[in-house]
């Protein structure tokens, strides 16, 4: 069953059009994962799929609902929740209250559950909980981003670079953890990445992006294994 | 390069005399206007303009060499180590681990207070209380939602004179105005929060700012209802459940001191108003304090923090700013119903910009934030222009009163940028907490 589709996208930043006609669909229970250059629009259709800013052509629609003209905290309301570029943990709150501030729009009653699950995902929040987000390590943060993401429950989670500026083995904490949540609490998980090669080993399905627009689209492993991707994405190191 | 430990550091003379020459250039440039020419009276009430030069030379003068002296004095002043905390680091240390101690001793301090003292120090000490809540009312909106509010004094004048006007027209009793005043002063946050949602730093001051000074202009036109700049006169005084305070009992009713068989004495009435003030205070304090730990005390937080965050995780901003604005106006507009009780006139004159500016330096001389440096800073600023009362200070105190706030604030800004007693909760302890929590 689909969750989310994306029809058809167009997004404009003033007169530039930072997307230019995308279909995406994601298949609920999926891993999907949209991989990129600097610049080619990924974040850019994250965040338009939120509403900010908004598609001006083109349909998103999620679990049958069309949710182009949706306000942005209303959207979180819905079941998707983002961990957004750059982590935007609020700094001088500590880890629980940022926690708290990730549950701010769900049925409290869920609060102490959630906020053991996702304890069991990131026991060093557990131990940071007292302590403010701003000191947390870099890798410390991204949990803290994606565990408060989680506390809103919801059923897709979108993650914008979570690899971003981290250590190669917190990165791959990290990526274990996502195929934790989407097999064990089953969240459908949307990522996006500069890190092809953990994320397309990660990711059910890919989606290659260039200026704007889907180059390529495939399982993991096709994209993996495709020749212009290893030579865009994949050359020189890992 | 380790040279003797002993041997003083390079003193950088032509960057000091640059310096200095240039504060006195720009001493000289403000002197020249400000001293240089002052107008006396000629007889027959015609102005002349004398010119006084020399207190401009002495005064750059002084500027100079006042300034050489810091340069040296900075150039050769060893760093103090920086491990060793300041005295008012300790101090707030101190106070934030022995918050409730200090709040009890404070209560009970301002509860017998009035009983121990002349009619005078209840009236300083009243006008205190209400800079105080008017502090922990805006620190609602500048220290918690981040908002900056220049024109905080419009939902004082509002609480103001919607307590007068319900009073003159409605015969309300304070009692039945209180709240009124409150509701509309929230009316008029909620009234400047929609056009300001989309501002944010220094576009929101600016309107803030606008909005005071609209509502005074308005106050002083409005004649027909406001009385223009006459102001409103005559506004009643609260009862005590009932009892008025006066020597001689309006007919049918029994004053306080008749009730209560005691002597007639007006410092009855004053330490009635301390106490509601002090009641109003605490209360303020009190839904502050309980409003940082619900889920709205952390929205504000977090709008402050960052908004984008806060949209991507389902907060819908504009309520979140709202409430805020809402919030600290309803408490502006409940001391400013106080103020019109207790001063039984008012007018526009109470409600200038000076008045905001002086809420706001409690607020961020107090720390932002601190509960306790408001009151602190609320002291300061409301005794220091009372010191003229004391005869024994030659100088008033109060005509300098914003050259001393002035100084103070540069003064803050350099050495406790956060607030007088700003303190940050340690994030990390070596030894865990002291009262023994995790």
């Amino acid at each position: 069953m689909t969750m989310l589709s994306i029809e058809g996208v167009h997004t404009f930043y003033g007169n530039i059009e930072a997307l230019k006609g995308v279909d995406v669909s994601v298949e609920t229970g999926e891993i999907v994962t949209l991989i990129g250059a600097n610049g080619a629009g990924k974040s850019t259709l994250l965040m338009t799929i939120c509403g900010r800013p908004r598609a001006s052509k083109g349909r998103i629609v999620f679990e049958g609902r069309d949710i182009t003209g949706t306000e942005t905290f209303e959207i979180v309301r819905l079941g998707i929740s983002q961990s957004p570029e750059g982590r935007r943990i609020f700094p001088r709150m500590t880890v629980l209250d940022n926690l708290q501030m990730g549950a701010i729009s769900t049925d409290p009653s869920y609060f102490t559950e959630d906020l053991k699950r996702v304890f069991t995902l990131f026991p060093i929040l557990e131990r940071r909980q007292e302590q403010r987000g701003g000191t947390l390590s870099g890798g410390e943060q991204q949990m803290l981003a994606i565990g408060r993401a989680l506390m809103s429950r919801p059923r897709l989670l979108l993650l914008d670079e979570p690899s971003l500026g981290l250590a190669p083995l917190v990165v791959k904490q990290i990526f274990e953890v996502i195929r934790e949540i989407n097999e064990q609490q089953k969240v459908t998980v949307f990522l996006v990445e500069q890190n092809a090669y953990h994320a397309l080993k990660l990711a059910h399905r890919g989606y290659v992006m260039q200026t704007g627009q889907i180059a390529l689209q495939g399982t993991g492993r096709e994209l993996l294994g495709n020749r212009e991707v290893r030579a865009a994405y994949l050359e020189g190191g890992h | 390069m380790a040279t003797g430990a002993a041997e003083s550091r390079d003193v950088p003379f032509a960057t000091i005399l640059k310096n200095a020459v240039l504060t006195a250039l720009v001493a000289l440039i403000l002197a020249i206007p400000l001293v240089g020419f002052e107008t006396v009276a000629s007889g027959a009430g015609s102005l002349t303009v004398r010119t006084r030069f020399d207190w401009v030379a002495y005064g750059t003068l002084a500027v100079f060499f006042g300034r050489l002296a810091l340069g040296f004095w900075l150039a050769r002043r060893v760093p103090p180590s920086s491990t060793e905390p300041g005295f008012l680091t300790r101090a707030a240390v101190f106070g934030s681990l022995h918050a409730k101690e200090i709040a009890i001793v404070g209560i009970l301090f301002a509860v017998v207070l009035p009983f121990f003292s002349s009619s005078t120090v209840v009236y300083v000490a009243t006008s205190v209380l209400i800079y105080v809540m008017l502090g922990w009312g805006l620190n609602v909106v500048v220290g918690l939602a981040g908002l900056l509010d220049l024109g905080y004094v419009a939902f004082y004048a509002v609480g103001a004179y919607s307590f007068a006007l319900f009073a003159q027209w409605f015969d309300l009793s304070f009692w039945e105005a209180l709240p009124l005043g409150g509701i509309l002063a929230a009316v008029f946050g909620l009234a400047l929060g929609f056009p300001v949602l989309r501002l944010r730093g220094d576009y929101l001051a600016i309107v803030t700012l606008g909005f005071g000074e609209i509502i005074r202009i308005v106050l002083v036109n409005w004649g027909a209802v406001t009385g223009g700049p006459n102001g409103i006169l005559n506004i009643p005084g609260p009862t005590f459940f009932g009892l008025p305070f006066a020597r001689n009992a309006p007919s049918g009713q029994t004053t306080f001191h008749q009730f209560f068989g005691i002597d007639y004495a007006p410092i009855h009435a004053g330490i009635f108003l301390y106490f509601i003030i002090l009641a109003l205070a605490l209360l303020t304090n009190w839904f502050t304090l309980r409003l940082r730990k619900l889920p709205i005390g952390r929205a504000w937080e977090a709008l402050r923090e960052d908004e984008i965050a806060c949209r991507a995780l389902g907060l819908n901003p504009t309520n979140v700013k709202l409430s805020a604005f809402a919030i600290g106006a309803m408490l502006g507009g409940f001391a400013g119903a106080f103020f019109a009780t207790r001063a039984t006139f008012i007018s526009p004159e109470s409600f200038t910009f000076i008045e905001s500016a002086m809420i706001l330096m409690i607020v961020v001389l107090g720390g932002m934030g601190s509960q306790f440096g408001v009151v602190l800073a609320a002291i300061v600023v409301v005794t220091l222009p009372e010191l003229r009362k004391i005869p024994i200070l030659e100088w008033e105190p109060g005509q300098y009163r914003m050259l001393l706030f002035g100084m103070a604030m540069v003064g803050i800004m350099i050495w406790r940028p956060r607030g007088l007693l700003a303190h940050r909760e340690p994030s990390l302890r070596l030894f865990g907490r002291k009262d023994g929590a995790k």
